[in-house]
């Protein structure tokens, strides 16, 4: 392990000066399910664990009709899926969470520090994309929200600034009439890094589809919101028809690389496939919820 | 090199010991504490031979700085024996031969005592999900899944 240094920040405020004094080298430890291994594998140099745990806004699940959910941005994965809230409104959520790494993974890690390691492959981030989330970050110059789709910037990289690090993660109430689903393909049943995972979201006005989004991870250097993909489905009853030019919207907007877990044609593929199983799925927990 | 304070409570007892600021708790415990159930598989998260539960959740010891322990509840496979009596997880991995080096035993052992701890009636599949971020190179798990299942069958009758 390289010579890092641990500090517990005690407040927002604290944390941030904590990070600007820090420099480059300071990092934000959340569940440390990823930053613990960088520091230790020495991917990257760390020389400070600001440890954001303790600080309350960043721990904890709350909901309103009014307000939506706010999910503090170090809150681990099991806290996420147990709530009550989650499970009956945001099922897509627990779809995500209920599988990054295993029961001992999800004892830590958080969707904050999922979003914030910015992999392309990240599993929480297609969700909350689809789900309309922002991230409400703190840093020395105040307070900004930033949605989740614009965050990452790169593989490993996203929009925060020196000193900047995410307070809590916010998703509207859902609309009425509306489902979504997230889903990923990897070559295990459990315990893998996706090879490609997909969401999508629909909102319906009787049997025509008022409203989706649509995201993918694994296939670029940032997962992506794919517009053309949601475009495709709008205006209409969900078909056949209409899944199918969805998927072929999102295969052409995939860019995937070849690597060991997959081949560029079979992510191609497989992003086809969860477009229209994600679709099939947001469809079915809307008649649920109507 | 810079040495740290750390006060925790291990397997019930109050517990202060010096560590080096970027010991991992796996090293800690093993290195510091002198408890060496815990054990490193990977040092990456991926193996579960380091589990232990801290305040009340299973965590990997490896994926936790020693630091953040500071004030928590931890216990170890150390805490699941009463004194000479194995707990009746350990006596059924035993009994069910559920081991065959025994490098994967302490994390399996933590890992389902966790499990049965909140579902004292889980399924196969509950029990196959849960443990699925322990590996054991062995056993084929076969045998692990029928001894946690066997010893909540017992817990449930006793
Ligand atoms: C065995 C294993 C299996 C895994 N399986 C999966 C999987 O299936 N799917 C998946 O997507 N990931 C997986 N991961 C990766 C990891 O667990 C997740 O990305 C997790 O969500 C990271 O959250 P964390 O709280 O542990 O982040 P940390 O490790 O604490 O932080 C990750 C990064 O984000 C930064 N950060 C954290 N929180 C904030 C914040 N609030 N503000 C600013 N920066 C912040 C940190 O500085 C660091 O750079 C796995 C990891 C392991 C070890
Ligand atoms: S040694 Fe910690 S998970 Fe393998
Ligand atoms: S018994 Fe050898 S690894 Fe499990």
């Amino acid at each position: 392990m390289q010579a890092v240094k641990y500090v517990r920040a005690a407040s927002v405020q604290d944390a941030v000066r904590l990070l600007q004094d820090g420099g480059a080298t300071a990092r934000v430890l959340a569940g440390g399910t990823d930053v613990i291994v960088q520091a230790r594998e020495r991917r990257r140099e760390i020389r400070l664990f600001v440890d954001v745990k303790h600080i309350k806004e960043l721990i904890g699940v709350s909901y309103s009709a009014r307000g939506g959910l706010t999910i503090g941005a170090a809150t681990p994965c099991y806290q996420i899926y147990g709530d009550a809230n989650v499970r009956q409104r945001y099922p897509t959520l627990v779809d995500a969470s209920s599988v990054i790494g295993g029961t001992a993974i999800q004892g830590r890690a958080s969707l904050g520090g999922n979003l914030c390691n910015s992999s392309p492959a990240g599993d929480g981030i297609p969700a909350m994309i689809v789900l309309e989330g922002v991230a409400n970050i703190a840093g020395p110059g105040g307070e900004r929200t930033v949605a989740i789709e614009q965050f990452c910037t790169g593989p490993g990289r996203n929009v925060l600034a020196a000193g900047e690090f995410v307070v809590s993660l916010h998703f509207p109430a859902p609309a009425a009439h509306s489902g979504a689903r997230w889903m990923r393909f990897i070559p295990r049943n459990e315990m893998d890094i996706a090879v490609v995972n997909a969401a999508s979201q629909l909102r319906f006005d009787g049997n025509r589809v008022s409203w989706a989004r649509i995201a993918l991870g694994a296939v670029a250097p940032t997962p992506l919101l794919v517009a053309e993909a949601a475009a495709a489905v709008v205006g209409k009853p969900l078909s056949d028809e209409t899944i199918a030019a969805a998927a072929a919207a999102a295969r052409s907007a995939a860019t995937p690389i070849a690597d060991m877990r997959g081949s560029i044609k079979q992510r191609k593929h497989l992003v086809g496939v969860f477009t229209e199983r994600t679709l099939r799925g947001a469809a079915e927990r809307a008649q649920g919820a109507q | 090199m810079s040495h740290i304070v750390i006060n925790t409570t291990i397997n019930g007892e109050a517990t202060e010991f010096l560590a080096d600021e970027r010991d991992s708790l796996l090293e800690a415990l093993r290195e510091r504490v002198g408890l060496t159930g815990a054990k490193e598989g990977c040092n990456n998260g991926n193996c579960g031979a380091c589990a232990v539960i801290l305040d009340g959740r299973l965590v990997n010891s490896c994926c936790v700085m020693a630091a953040e322990i500071e004030g928590s509840q931890i216990t170890t496979v150390e805490g699941l024996a009463q004194r000479d009596h194995l707990s009746p997880l350990q006596q059924t991995f035993l009994e069910d031969a559920a081991l065959q080096c025994g490098i994967c035993t302490p994390g399996f052992l933590v890992a389902s005592h966790a499990l049965l701890a909140q579902n004292p009636d889980p399924t196969e599949h509950e029990v196959r999900f849960w443990l699925a971020g322990n590996l054991c190179r062995c056993t084929g798990y076969d045998k692990i899944v029928r001894a946690v299942l066997h010893t909540a069958e017992q817990m449930r009758k006793a």
